[in-house]
């Protein structure tokens, strides 16, 4: 997908409110592209992983996807919730950073793949309680679906969406504050 | 956890959004207002004259004072709860505040002869003012704030004064029509500083109870 593409992801996103999972996939796998690349121009003195930026930005945006209005632009929202999310991430960092916090009109960054390394994600996963954890990383890490998850910890369906929802929730409220 | 791994978890959990953030702040504005209706009529109630107030004009323009600032706060906090949205598009909007007080503020001092300016400024109830105003729109405050944590202000702090804003707004368009003080100098004045103390109150309270 290309970093431009409004229109396209607007679409996706919007079929993802509306419950289509695939079209959410991938619209956070374009997205993620977007804000890497958009993590990679903005740090340039090293001391935040971009990669970390854009899964704090994606569970963000998976937390607070209720305040995207479904007719306005799609690329604004993003960049602004990614410029947020890097800004805070300096900030706990002890850094100041320069970045205009106002302006609409953004470069847009060019998407890029992501690299391998250890991420804070996995920090904060750890500090999950016991149950939420192993769900969240059996459909994660393991790749599991929601039907595999529940046979794997004999659970019912509903108990494993209300683990992963409440796992991710927690998530993405301690991120960055490590 | 590789992004990849965290798509999948995130694409696992796509079903039921939380609730549209513009429901949320119709829904929050609506209770804000019954709240502040609740505290009005247990705590201080109507002028007794109030029939006759209204129809005066001064008494009629501390509303339109107060509506319009409590329609464009309401514009203004909504954007700020929104990522991406071009605020200070909205909030330009404010400059009418300053615009009908200040023409109210000189229509008043050119009919009320100068020797009485300073008794029509302090009026009788500049205590009940001061204290009513905040305490009426402190529950508003709380429900405005919740609505907040559940959009994603980039910018808490302001968001959060702003949130104080439309509090007092709505809490003083409670209150004028308890004050018997219809002079525009006392208005300008008065429920200025009232409403100034809720805002500082949001500020203080944005950053912690709107973050995400």
């Amino acid at each position: 997908m290309k970093g431009g593409d409004e229109n396209e992801l607007a679409r996706l996103l919007r079929a993802a409110i509306a419950g289509d999972e695939r079209a959410y996939a991938t619209f956070l796998e374009g997205t993620a592209a977007i804000v890497r690349g958009f993590a990679r121009q903005k740090i340039v003195q090293g001391g935040v992983d971009p990669e970390d930026i854009v899964q704090e930005t994606l569970l963000a945006i998976h937390t607070k996807r209720h305040t995207w209005i479904s007719d306005a632009p799609v690329l604004p929202w993003i960049y602004a919730i990614a410029r947020f999310k890097l800004i805070d991430a300096f900030r706990k960092r002890g850094r100041r950073v320069e970045i205009e916090i106002g302006d609409i009109a953004e470069t847009f960054a060019q998407p890029e793949p992501e690299t391998v390394s250890d991420r804070e994600i996995g920090r904060v996963l750890d500090g999950l309680a016991p149950g939420q954890r192993s769900v969240v990383a059996a459909i994660s890490i393991e790749g599991h679906s929601i039907g595999e998850t529940a046979q794997k910890f004999g659970m019912t369906e509903i108990a494993v969406r209300v683990a992963l929802h409440r796992g991710l929730r927690s998530i993405a409220k301690k991120f960055g504050r490590i | 956890m590789q992004t990849n791994d965290l798509i999948k978890a995130l694409k696992a959990d796509a079903a039921k959004p939380s609730m549209p953030i513009g429901r949320a702040w119709w829904i929050a504005i609506i209770g804000a207002t019954i709240a502040a209706a609740i505290a009005f009529l247990l705590l201080i109630g109507p002028r007794p004259d109030i029939v006759a107030a209204a129809h005066t004009l001064r008494f009629l323009f501390k509303f339109v004072i107060t509506l319009t600032l409590a329609a464009i706060a309401f514009m203004v906090l909504r954007a700020l709860s929104r990522p991406g949205i071009n605020v200070r598009h909205i909030a330009q909007w404010l400059v009418l505040i300053p615009v009908l007080v200040g023409a109210s503020v000189f229509a008043e001092l050119l009919a009320v002869p100068s020797g009485q300016w300073g008794t029509v400024w302090w009026g009788s109830n500049v205590y009940i003012c001061l204290t009513f105003i905040p305490v009426i729109g402190l529950v508003p405050l709380g429900v405005i704030l919740a609505a907040l944590r559940h959009g994603a202000p980039s910018r808490p702090g302001l968001a959060g004064a702003v949130a104080g804003l439309l509090a007092g707004s709505v809490a003083a368009t409670f209150y004028a029509a308890h004050c018997t003080d219809d002079s525009p100098l006392f208005v300008a004045t008065w429920y200025s500083i009232a409403i100034a103390g809720l805002m500082f109150l949001g500020a203080i309270l944005g950053p912690r109870i709107a973050r995400w």
